[in-house]
């Protein structure tokens, strides 16, 4: 055999990986083959690929992983795939040599990296070379952690990522997961029933659905790899391609039937209702992208796009929990918000707020901290913001959803916001409680219903516009999408960093 | 034994199923008054309700269970 013909040969051994070995066919029954994943994310073949050759000599394709360089709707990205037929995934010496250098390619490059993950962990057999040492596994987490914010790092989970693996999802801003094939944990179910004799399914441990609707590790639940994929080139379309570019503006979608939005918000301030519709009905038609939509759901987050342009929606849904703010909630907002001002997304949030939960297992669970959490990620906050007031706004939740305190661009109100420290059963309470005492029991419930209504008739939004420092504007709301479109143009304009310092100090 | 929880710490306000009535997902069963707001309480589950756990006024916790389905 001549170098031609060796070259040959060994690409063509490489390139297959472990699909055609009989163990794979069952594997691949469900899942598509790593190659066929990247083809598919892609706008075709790769560009190029790094480190074809490597672990070949030691009969183990790529050395389990696949890096390429290639396009997602014209836009140059860098992808990191393992392939879960050769070795099941795990890592090695050269993968990890390929991880990090493909990792800080991606970085010198300012391209998005997206880590199509499937793998069954560290393989103990090579840790010698690979645990301990400055050059080792854990550099994988550290350039992610480096590059957090530099460049949209995306992992698409389509199998396992056990152990110290799992924090490759935990560290990428955003993780799509595929419904009864993804999982991730710390320790694995044999492990758990070893160490603290809990006897558990993996599905339950660290099943995608767990991750998506109760830990919040998990961004999007899908049902398929193709439908994994399919999101993914949908959601990279919102994001630049680092932190130094503005993300790509489409041409407007027009509404085609806009809704009368005054019929869909219920003037009576207690009655719940779905904030997604309202989302949907100011958003371009088809450009809703829900994050987290299982987690913490009395808090939505969305990217959107207003005009053409990308915008990230953080919005109380009095649907679910009466929209009150909890610790689950707070993280979800916050982090939601860290990602929209990394990458130059413009923030929108839609206030209907009665405030943070009270109560002593809310306070025992650190309610306070939480919640300045998401106070601390809006404050810091430069790009575009605007805040529109739709029903409640009270205490420290109108100031967590980016209250006028907390400087956004623009205050807007609907003619149903109702803005106060305190609503009007607790303020009546709080500011007659010693006369309602004395008064007779017959006259209780008469004098009660006069000062609430009293105090709404004062704290409503047009004593609110009186004062031009608490609200901009306040909009009909089947005019507010024109609103927001003309405002979200205009204050894309400014160029604000942040103040010189090593970090804030956040709250958690 | 299938049963619907409290979403998190209020005053059960209605509730608007009966024993034998089958629920599915999504269902609202019970209305709470919580922070000044209405708190429907949706079935995450499906089944048929066999015991009504919490009573109207009923101060419940977060985790409380308020329905049990077969």
């Amino acid at each position: 055999m001549d170098a031609y013909e060796k070259l040959a040969t060994k690409q063509a051994w490489a390139l297959a990986g472990g699909s055609t070995s009989p163990k794979s066919a069952k594997l691949l029954e469900n899942k598509l083959f790593v190659r066929d994943r990247i083809k598919l994310l892609l706008d075709g073949e790769p560009e190029f690929e790094d480190g074809l050759l490597a672990g070949v000599e030691k009969g183990v394709p790529a050395d389990a992983v696949v890096t390429v360089i290639g396009t997602i709707n014209g836009r140059k990205v860098a992808v990191i795939a393992n392939d879960f037929t050769s070795k099941a995934g795990t890592w090695g010496y050269q993968t990890f040599i390929k991880i990090t250098r493909f990792q800080e390619l991606a970085a010198s490059l300012k391209l998005p990296l997206i880590y199509l993950v499937d793998s069954a962990g560290a393989r103990i057999d090579e840790q010698k070379l690979c645990f301990l040492g400055r050059r080792a596994w854990g550099n994988i987490f550290y350039n992610q952690v480096k590059f957090s914010g530099l460049i949209p790092q995306v992992c698409v989970l389509f199998g396992p990522s056990p152990a110290g693996a799992a924090y490759v999802p935990a560290l990428c801003e955003t993780v799509i997961m595929v419904d009864k094939q993804a999982t991730a944990y710390l320790g694995s179910p044999r492990m758990a029933q070893m160490a603290i004799g809990e006897d558990i399914s993996e599905e339950e441990l660290g099943g995608a659905r767990m991750h998506c609707a109760v830990s919040g590790l998990g961004d999007i639940l899908v049902k398929s790899d193709q439908e994994a994929i399919e999101v993914t080139r949908r959601y990279l379309g919102y994001f630049p391609q680092s932190y130094s570019d503005k993300p790509p503006v489409h041409p407007t979608v027009e509404k085609a039937s806009p809704p009368d939005l005054s019929k869909l918000i219920p003037v009576n301030q207690n009655v719940p209702f779905d904030v997604k519709l309202l989302i949907e009905a100011l958003a371009d038609d088809g450009s809703v992208m829900e994050v987290k939509a299982l987690f913490a759901k009395e808090m939505v987050t969305a990217l959107v796009r207003l005009g053409g342009m990308p915008v990230g929606i953080v919005a109380n849904n009095s649907k679910f929990k009466g929209g009150v703010l909890f610790n689950d909630s707070s993280d979800k907002g916050a982090r939601f918000i860290w990602m929209c001002n990394a990458f130059n997304i413009p923030l929108l949030f839609l206030q209907d707020i009665s405030g943070y939960m009270i109560g002593s297992s809310a306070e025992k669970a650190g309610i306070i901290r939480h919640g300045a959490k998401l106070l601390s990620a809006v404050c810091e906050t430069t790009v575009p913001r605007i805040c529109v007031l739709v029903r409640k706004a009270y205490g420290g939740g109108y100031l967590g959803m980016s209250g006028a305190p907390t400087q956004p661009d623009a205050m807007l109100a609907l003619p149903t916001a109702m803005p106060a420290l305190v609503g009007p059963e607790a303020a009546v309470n709080a500011i007659h409680f010693n006369h309602i005492q004395q008064l007779p029991e017959s006259e209780r419930t008469a004098f009660i219903a006069q000062k609430r209504e009293e105090y709404s008739a004062d704290v409503d939004v047009f004593s609110a516009a009186a004062d031009p420092m608490a609200v901009e504007a306040v909009v009909h709301p089947n005019e507010l999408r024109d609103e927001l479109i003309q405002r979200f143009r205009a204050y894309s304009l400014k160029k604000a960093m942040p103040f010189e310092k090593r970090n804030a100090v956040h709250p958690v | 034994m299938k049963s619907i929880k409290s979403p998190m710490a209020g005053t059960v306000w209605k509730i608007v199923k009966a024993v034998g009535d089958t629920v599915d997902y999504g269902d609202t069963v019970a209305i709470l008054e919580s922070m000044k707001m209405e708190i429907p309480v949706e079935a995450d589950s499906a089944g048929t309700i066999t015991r009504i756990v919490a009573a109207e006024g009923d101060v419940v916790d977060d985790g409380a269970v308020l329905v049990e389905l077969s």
